[in-house]
């Protein structure tokens, strides 16, 4: 379906490096090759320090690049061979930053009237237009406040009304909602979302929530480490992550070390094989990942364990269970098939995962929280 | 039982029946604050009002003395002066915060290590440079002027207005200079971001959004300028007397010096003084304004390095222009002092033949004036110190803690000699302690000290109270808790944890002191003349090469004592 669309932003081997006085060189961004198509919602997800503000960055142009180049609707703006480099104020982008960054010294208006002012659109265009973005972000009537008198909802609103004043047509969000508060992060994320159909942008959206990633998003990517781990629609990515990052990362995760051999699947120091089919080309010592709410649970029929506690959640009851050889995993279910402290229960997994026991490099991701 | 006297001695305390140390303290801090800031001002206001030979109130001489020429003339100078100085060094100090906060220019180490030199040299000294330099009879750099082009006149001459403004504009303007790299430097970096990212150019963005979100440091800043050019005394003494320009400080001085005691000369001095306390006056009122309005939320989000703007093809003709500019204004008047210091005599051309050490030898071992002025200077330096150490701890103690009815009355006016031009305390001190109390300090060294106190407190308590407002009240409650008394959790709990601002503080006075001259200018005698006082009688004297050598070993003496703190302070850090 992809294939048809133009594409609105392409970076192809962006790489950027820093160096650093105590730790040295560290990639933040590692070889990227990466392509937005007009419309689309698109966001990056990875924990602090991944890299995804460089990515968002780097398009807007406050960064330069180490190695590659990125085309913005098929211009280049970007091509560190060639040492073309576009300033961020003539890349025609909208952008958004977490702290908002409204000018505490201009009113609403004035906020949201500059950058049609510095686009040198005639005078007496600015005010209608002006009055459409604030009327979309619902602050009509505010024209004359400053936004030291706003809530924080309200500055953000600026800042969105800032960034779509001017009809861009890539809008880039560089965590718009974490300084809000639960509540009128839900109603910001509608809002967006309501905007983007109308207007059409294509929207690059940063963030470290996976449930806001996923609620806003055509297509997503997740990143760690400053590598691109996967990308895809969030379903997919949620239900067919590719590596272990990437399902710890989005949603609940159990991770079981098992060893595979001869065709059957044994939790790691047990010998009863567990009722899954075994993984086609992996062996020996492997890690099953499941989720907590696709696990059955039951009284009679799959593998045996023990419940070694169980925990009323509002919406679900919540067990954990040892499969023997100490490895724990946690259950999601309905509040049905009640199993108390130290019962016996059979439990069944519908849809592993199989993925190589992989080192988490502590040290490294330490050392990237510097940057 | 024990629990029992405790409370009681508690109970009894909250009643008032006992005299406890809150109450000390503060009957105490009163006390002190009348006699180091009440007495001067008060009898200035008594002696231009109350004509003691006969007993009335006197208002006609205000009139007289408003009306003369040569006052008006001053007053004229001194705004003249004052404002045309800070529109200067507000230009240069907002044009270098900039270069060094915001754009990619190279060597920012270096000049920022220059920026401190100013801080350093007390201005007179730098004056005193300029005059040897730029003096239409005989300035050195005029004399080059006029052998190498054939010049019949000197190109410049600095003993005039605009010369004053000049290097007064050089010596202050690192006061805008620091309040608007930290601005900058605090600064949410998106809010330029944003600008760019909405089409906004450079230019726009530094005219539009940077420079009116820092409109507020960049204004406290020109006040401290405007407020320190108005009372200076050092440069336009060192550079007007010669040219008969008088400003209001150096006015004062001359008429008090001029009187020689006579009544009728120090009425007419203190009169002045009411005048020039009028001109700070309004513009300590105007910064007070400023500091009170709500200032910008610019400090938000995440912090992020901010990004650098790229001068490209501005870089090195900028650079080159600003090294230029620092060694001309900084590095150039030191040289001048330091060649003028080896000079056999002031005046003689500077060839290798007319070197000699005869100056050094001259202050160090012909009539040990360093050995004196040094060990006066170090003591003063020292007890002004401890004594605004101790007083500032106590003060900022009673009005933080101890909250007694009049504390806004003691903040008030523990700051008071602060906001007097240095020559009016001096002339406030002399009336209250040449023996109007039966008390008679005068030109011994410890109505030079008095005056220090009274002048550098505010300094002290400052930085102790801001340090004390940190310390939450429950770290006080649970040592009182765990049955400490008040005297013992301050000892062991308060105390302690204000340290590093007490040790810093101490420092914010040791330094002014060490190089003081306009109070002390009026307050010497013949025993107790500090290093600044010295140096300037040595020039007035015409002796200027030996002003010289006396003041490369000032400068001497005040860098290591810099280079000392330095290092204690970084040490102090880590608690």
């Amino acid at each position: 379906m992809a294939e048809e669309r133009t594409i609105q932003i392409e970076l192809k081997h962006v790489t950027k490096r820093f160096t650093t006085k105590t730790l040295g060189e560290v990639t933040a961004v590692n070889d990227f090759n990466l392509k937005v198509y007009e419309g689309e919602c698109f966001s990056i997800l990875g924990p602090s320090g991944c890299g995804k503000s460089t990515t968002l960055r780097m398009i807007a142009g406050f960064e330069d690049l180490s190695e590659g180049e990125i085309y913005l609707s098929g211009e280049p703006v970007s091509i560190k061979k060639k040492n073309l480099y576009v300033p961020p104020e003539d890349r025609g982008l909208g952008m958004v930053f977490q702290a908002f960054a409204v000018w505490p010294h201009m009113n609403v208006y004035k906020n949201v009237a500059l950058p049609l002012k510095v686009a040198k659109v005639p005078k007496e265009e600015i005010k209608p237009r002006v009055m459409k973005a604030l009327k979309h972000c619902s602050l009509d009537g505010l024209e004359k406040v400053y936004p030291s008198d706003l809530s924080g909802g309200q500055q953000q609103r600026i800042a969105l009304a800032r960034a779509i004043v001017i009809n861009p047509k890539i809008l880039l969000l560089d965590e718009p909602l974490s300084n809000l508060d639960p509540k009128l992060r839900e109603t910001m994320r509608f809002e967006i979302k309501k905007l983007q159909q109308e207007f059409n942008f294509t929207i690059i959206f940063v963030t470290h929530d996976q449930s806001e990633a996923m609620a806003l998003s055509d297509r997503m990517m997740v990143m760690d480490m400053g590598n691109i781990q996967q990308v895809g629609t969030p379903t997919e990515l949620y239900n067919k992550p590719i590596n272990k990052f990437v399902h710890s990362f989005l949603g609940q995760s159990n991770f079981t070390q098992v060893i595979a051999e001869n065709g059957k699947v044994c939790v790691k120091g047990c010998t009863t094989p567990l009722p899954v089919e075994a993984p086609k080309n992996m062996s020996g010592e492997i890690l099953l990942a499941t989720r907590p709410n696709t696990i059955e649970i039951n009284h009679s029929d799959g593998y045996k364990a023990k419940v070694i506690k169980r925990v009323f959640l509002t919406d679900f009851s919540q067990y954990l269970v040892d499969l023997g050889g100490g490895q724990i995993i946690r259950i999601q279910t309905p509040h049905r098939n009640i199993f108390r402290q130290g019962d016996d229960c059979y439990v069944k997994f519908p849809s592993p995962m199989w993925y190589e026991k992989g080192e988490e490099d502590d040290a490294e991701r330490a050392k990237r929280m510097v940057i | 039982m024990l629990m029992f006297d405790r409370k009681n001695k508690d109970l009894r305390r909250m009643e008032g029946k006992k005299l406890n140390i809150d109450t000390v303290m503060t009957v105490l801090c009163f006390v002190l604050l009348i006699i180091v800031a009440i007495c001067p001002v008060g009898m200035i206001v008594y002696n231009a009002c109350w004509d003691t030979t006969t007993n009335t109130l006197d208002l006609a001489m205000f009139k007289e003395v408003l009306l003369q020429k040569e006052n008006i003339g001053a007053m004229k100078n001194t705004i003249v002066i004052g404002f045309m100085t800070t529109l200067i060094a507000t230009l240069i100090g907002v044009f270098f915060a900039w270069l060094l906060g915001r754009s990619d220019i190279p060597m920012k180490g270096t000049m920022r290590w220059l920026f401190k030199i100013p801080f350093m040299i007390p201005p007179f000294l730098g004056a005193m440079a300029w005059d040897i330099m730029f003096s239409a009879r005989g300035g050195y750099v005029n004399r080059w002027f006029m052998s190498t082009f054939g010049l019949e006149k000197p190109p410049f001459n600095v003993n005039t207005v605009i010369g004053i403004i000049i290097v007064e504009a050089i010596y202050m303007f690192p006061f805008v200079y620091n309040q608007v790299v930290a601005a900058l430097e605090r600064m949410d970096p998106t809010l330029e971001e944003s600008a760019r990212i909405a089409g906004a150019k450079q230019m726009y963005v530094i005219t539009r959004i940077t420079l009116p979100l820092v409109v507020p440091a960049i204004s406290s800043g020109m006040l401290l300028v405007l407020i320190t050019s108005l009372a200076n005394y050092g440069i336009p003494s060192m550079l007007g007397f010669s040219a008969k320009i008088y400003t209001l400080p150096t006015r004062i001085t001359e008429r008090m010096e001029a009187a020689n005691g006579s009544f009728i000369g120090i009425r007419q001095a203190t009169i002045l003084s009411i005048l020039l306390i009028i001109v700070v006056g309004i513009a300590l009122i105007m910064q007070n304004r400023l500091l009170n309005v709500g200032r910008y939320d610019i400090i938000k989000g995440k912090s992020m390095r901010p990004t650098l703007i790229k001068l490209r093809k501005a870089k090195y003709p900028l650079l080159i222009f600003s090294m230029l500019f620092l060694v001309i204004v900084v590095l150039a008047p030191l040289a001048m002092i330091i060649i003028t210091s080896f000079l056999k005599a002031y005046g003689l051309p500077i060839r290798l033949e007319n070197f000699s050490l005869k100056n050094y030898h001259e202050i160090f071992f012909r009539n040990n004036t360093v050995a004196t002025a040094a060990k006066n200077s170090l003591f003063l330096g020292f007890s002004a110190g401890f004594i605004c150490l101790f007083l500032g701890v106590m003060l900022s103690f009673v009005i933080y803690k101890v909250k007694p009815k009049g504390r806004g009355l003691l903040e008030f006016m523990a700051v008071l000699p602060y906001s007097l031009p240095g020559t009016v305390l001096a002339i406030g001190c002399i009336l209250a302690w040449s023996g109007a109390f039966k008390i008679n300090l005068y030109n011994t060294i410890w109505i030079i000290l008095i005056a220090y106190a009274a002048r550098y407190l505010s300094y002290t308590l400052k930085s102790c109270s801001a340090s004390l407002q940190q310390v939450h009240p429950s770290l006080e409650e649970a040592s009182r808790m765990c049955g400490a008394s008040r005297l013992q959790s301050l000892t062991d709990v308060t105390m302690p944890l204000i340290k590093p601002a007490m040790i810093s503080s101490f420092f914010l006075v040791f330094l002014p002191a060490m190089r003081e001259l306009t109070t002390s200018v009026l307050l010497v005698g013949p025993k107790s003349k500090t290093l600044g006082v010295t140096i300037y009688q040595y020039r007035a004297g015409g002796h200027i090469s030996t002003a010289s050598a006396l003041a490369v070993v000032t400068i001497a003496i005040i860098m290591i004592c810099n280079a000392v703190i330095g290092q204690i302070v970084k040490d102090r850090k880590g608690i």
